[in-house]
């Protein structure tokens, strides 16, 4: 069995699209796209798809990944070009590899950097806000959640949390620029707001449980400085992986790229 | 005046709503056209919520025959949930279509698919928040004009206040021909202005403009007599029919969405019409004649269908799909085909005998067997005779047990209550007809493992059906019966342990009948019971019967003289104006056999009953068999490369 792991985006409106609905529209598109998946033993076989933590719905993102099982071997990139084809345009299939490194693309996610927009928030509040954040040692927030509502402190699993100034977009801050794999510069991600004034957050996130979002995060800013954006603030993930000591986001597919590199050697 | 987008104003409110996915579009399948390119414009809304309305043939196909016209486009629209409308409300957003979010207001038609009365409080929503008028009468060259379709446009009247003009019928052609209409019309400079466009429209005699007709009542309620109140105006209007159903082999490029919707399958209609003869259908009665879909053409209908959409699930749909006359055959061919393929097949509305039994195995090759459904409607013989559903209680137990035998442990049975001439035996029948069923079914597999679940509606008759005089049983009746048999069925502790049991109350039904039935009087209700936060009515969370009798009461219309009163040979009917091509003569003659117990045939096997549809339409019945067969296809999944561009499975978007 052949395993493929998958980098896609969730972008514009298509954003909207729960987990279950994008599972629901991949499974339909590997069908379209005649990839001879593998499938489960058992009365009900399912095909072997499995997914990293998913952004909630509304969230974009340009860093989702799953893997797949096939009954044969394919060419990644073809898969990569059929897939993308077969699936509606804003639910984009990004990148394909083998996997071939050590462990399983879980272990290698544990830290997501998102960017946030706040459309008609002034760049001067939205600083006032994150240093009060920064300056507590914890900030609980409620979530509703099916159980109810749920206490969850949206501070501690927060690496780091940055206002973007004017002329810093798409560099993702200072001193990080070095953060992503250079075989995958960080693509040109196109703002979900257009011409409004906007501040932006540039926000590290660890994993924890339970997942703390950038619904949570922005909870949080009201909770520490009143701050209510005017509309609902937009949020991409842009990448995710494993955290280094020094704060950098490590890309998960590095080590599957890195071993197919030295086979070809 | 430019038509722009209303995404950037709808895009903040999503966040705050329930499931926002199904108001962003994007779907498979989904065609969006330039505005200012297109001659004629149609919005076509399924006037429930999107996960019941995206995957209604009805509206797929003419979206679909539309959008081939290489100078028509045609958006879609379907009922917002009240969250949504709330926000829409007070950020003054209009209705919007979710292929380009164009504003409704701003096309020039506006078809409307009602397959239940109950939709008609969302279709005022709908007109409301697109700025349009709810009075057709208060509309100008500014508004779309809406025209409804669908079962319950049989009988627009209660609605013929809200809507410009109605369809009867199979729409692939009516659509073509109105949009001509329009495009001549409009091409012209919009001669005569609105009055004329309804004008040209009516004068095809198959589209209905009510405001072309009066309605004059006797001073005891009943109508006198409907006649036209302009020249050239028919005095009854024709139902359409598509003849030859492999010239329009749609849906082709069906619409997959990527919100979950209530059916998620590639839906092929095998048929058209039944002439069985069940008395209470109003789909048997206003879709004749029968007209059969190829066997080739199904094949590849199926075959397209899976490899565009990637569903894993086919419907061979119809009202009665066993009866196709070369059903064996193609479920053998297509089980044949898709083996080992992780495509299911399934087969809804089967009859009640044993060769179902071998046609569910043929296409449950692949899969588990689950559960099997048989609608014997009435718990007694005598009841069977009078609704002309032509099963034995013998034939029944032989099937059910057949099934059992075979591997399905679960049977489930339709029945309804409170129809004509119904005791409080009839009715209780039923939970004996249930024990005896799980008594044979044990002793047939020796497993007590079997079970069988009785679901039970309540009967609503219905316009264009031999029924269409009778009284309806008022609520309490049905209530009552239902008790009775609820407790019948627990008299036996061994065998009731075995059957579940499933009820709709009466009140839902009792509106139900009053907008079925009903005539023009009936809109003053329809649209109080809108203006005091009516929506949703055919979901029992939203529904609130008590909101609709305060309406009827307030109204001054009375609910019962509507439903639960039998009307007379003479009465004109609210839609006798309107021609479904059923001999009026047969239907009473229907009726008055109903009444005497007398079963009538099926047309396709015996002689003609002269119900009177093909001469009055000039159709006929289009059956095979054909003969031909389908051949076993290569290996769906390895016929197909790994990676194959897939750019052909992807329109306009």
């Amino acid at each position: 069995m052949q395993r493929i792991r998958i980098r896609y985006a969730k972008r514009g409106r298509l954003r909207f699209t729960s987990h279950r609905d994008f599972a629901r529209a991949f499974e339909r598109a590997l069908r379209r796209a005649g990839t001879p998946m593998a499938y489960s033993q058992g009365f009900t076989p399912h095909p072997k798809i499995s997914y990293a933590s998913a952004a909630p719905t509304g969230a974009a993102s340009e860093a989702e990944y799953l893997e797949i099982g096939l009954q044969r071997a394919v060419d990644p990139a073809s898969l990569r070009e059929a897939l993308d084809a077969a699936l509606s345009p804003g639910l984009d299939v990004l990148e394909a590899v083998e996997a071939r490194g050590s462990g399983g693309l879980a272990e290698r996610i544990d830290a997501a950097r998102w960017r946030v927009e706040l459309p008609g928030v002034a760049p001067a509040a939205l600083d006032a806000a994150v240093a009060a954040f920064l300056a507590a040692s914890e900030v609980v927030v409620e979530r509703l959640t099916k159980q109810g509502r749920r206490p969850v402190d949206a501070r501690a699993a927060v690496v780091s949390i940055e206002v973007v100034h004017a002329g810093q977009v798409g560099a993702g801050g200072p001193g990080r620029s070095g953060a992503m794999d250079p075989h995958h510069a960080e693509p040109e991600v196109p703002s979900e707001v257009a011409a409004v004034p906007c501040a932006i957050l540039d926000l590290v996130v660890r994993q924890v449980t339970p997942t703390v979002r950038p619904d949570d995060v922005l909870s949080g800013l009201r909770v520490v400085a009143d701050l209510e954006p005017p509309v609902p603030p937009r949020a991409t993930r842009l990448a995710q992986g494993t955290l280094t000591a020094q704060g950098q986001i490590l890309d998960p597919l590095r080590a599957d790229r890195d071993e197919a590199v030295i086979e070809e050697r | 005046m430019p038509v722009v987008t209303v995404f950037p104003q709808l895009e903040p409110l999503l966040p705050q709503v329930t499931k926002p996915i199904q108001y962003v579009g994007g779907e498979l399948g989904a065609v969006v056209k330039d505005w200012d390119a297109a001659a004629v414009r149609w919005v076509l809304m399924y006037p429930d919520a999107y996960e019941v309305g995206l995957p209604n043939q009805g509206v797929q196909i003419l979206y679909e025959v539309l959008n081939e016209q290489p100078d028509v486009l045609a958006e879609r629209t379907y009922a917002v949930w009240p969250d949504l409308e709330r926000l829409m409300r007070s950020h003054g957003v209009p209705q919007f279509t979710v292929d380009a979010h164009r504003p409704v207001g701003a096309f020039d038609l506006f078809g409307v698919s009602f397959a239940t009365e109950l939709g008609y409080t969302n279709l005022l929503t709908a007109l409301d928040l697109a700025g349009i008028p709810l009075c057709a009468a208060d509309r100008d060259e500014r508004h779309p004009v809406v025209v409804a379709g669908g079962h319950a446009a049989f009988n627009p009247e209660p609605i013929a206040e809200f809507v410009d003009a109605a369809v009867l019928g199979d729409g692939e052609e009516a659509v073509l021909e109105i949009t001509s209409i329009v495009r001549e019309w409009k091409a012209a400079g919009r001669p005569g202005g609105r009055d004329e466009l309804l004008l040209r429209l009516a004068r095809t005699e198959s589209v209905y403009v009510p405001r072309f007709y009066d309605v004059d009542y006797l001073p005891d309620g009943r109508i006198q007599r409907v006649v036209p109140n302009r020249a050239g105006v028919p005095f009854r209007v024709r139902k359409r029919t598509t003849m030859d159903l492999d010239a329009w082999p749609y849906p082709r490029r069906p619409l997959v969405p990527l919100a979950e919707t209530v059916h998620e399958r590639y839906a092929v209609e095998i048929f058209r019409g039944c002439t069985r003869g069940c008395r209470f259908c109003q789909a048997g009665m206003i879709t004749r004649p029968v007209r059969e879909r190829s066997l080739t053409t199904i094949g590849q209908m199926v075959r397209d269908g899976i490899e565009r959409s990637g569903f894993s699930e086919v419907g061979l749909l119809s009202l009665s799909s066993a009866d196709h006359s070369e059903i064996g055959d193609i479920c053998s061919g297509l089980a044949q085909q898709y083996e080992g393929s992780n495509v299911s097949l399934s087969l809804p509305s089967t009859r009640v005998d044993a060769f179902n039994i071998t046609l569910a195995e043929e296409l449950s090759r692949n899969g588990r067997r689950t559960g099997l459904t048989f609608a014997p409607e009435g718990g007694s013989e005598r009841i069977r005779r009078v609704i002309n559903k032509m099963v034995s209680e013998e034939d029944l137990i032989r099937t059910v047990v057949t099934a059992y035998s075979n591997g399905w442990r679960q049977v489930k049975l339709y029945f309804m209550c409170g129809l004509p001439t119904e005791t409080d035996d009839d009715v209780v029948q039923i939970a004996r007809l249930a024990h005896e069923v799980i008594r044979a079914g044990r002793a047939a597999t020796g497993s007590r493992d079997i079970r069988c679940t009785v679901s039970i509606g309540g009967f609503v008759p219905k316009p264009h059906t031999p029924f269409q005089w009778a009284a309806m049983a008022p609520p309490d009746v049905i209530d009552r019966r239902l008790r009775l048999l609820k407790a019948a069925i627990n008299a036996d502790r061994q065998l009731g342990r075995a059957v579940g049991y499933r009820y709709h109350d009466g009140e839902p039904s009792l509106i139900e009948a009053l907008l079925s039935r009903g005539d023009r009087r009936v809109a003053a209700v329809i649209r109080r019971v809108w203006a005091d936060g009516g929506r949703f009515d055919g979901w029992s969370e939203h529904f609130s019967y008590e909101r609709w009798a305060q309406a009827c009461a307030d109204a001054g219309v009375d609910l019962h003289w509507y439903t639960t009163r039998e009307r007379d040979r003479a009465e004109v009917l609210p839609w006798d104006h309107l021609d479904s091509g059923l001999d009026k003569e047969w239907l009473w003659q229907d009726w008055q056999d109903a009444l005497a117990e007398f079963e009538q045939d099926d047309c396709r096997w015996t002689p003609c009953f002269d119900c009177g549809v093909c001469p009055a339409m000039d159709t006929q019945i289009q059956i095979g068999p054909t003969g031909r067969k389908l051949l076993p296809l290569t290996p769906v999944a390895a016929a197909v490369p790994a990676a194959v561009p897939a750019a052909s499975s992807r329109e306009g978007a």
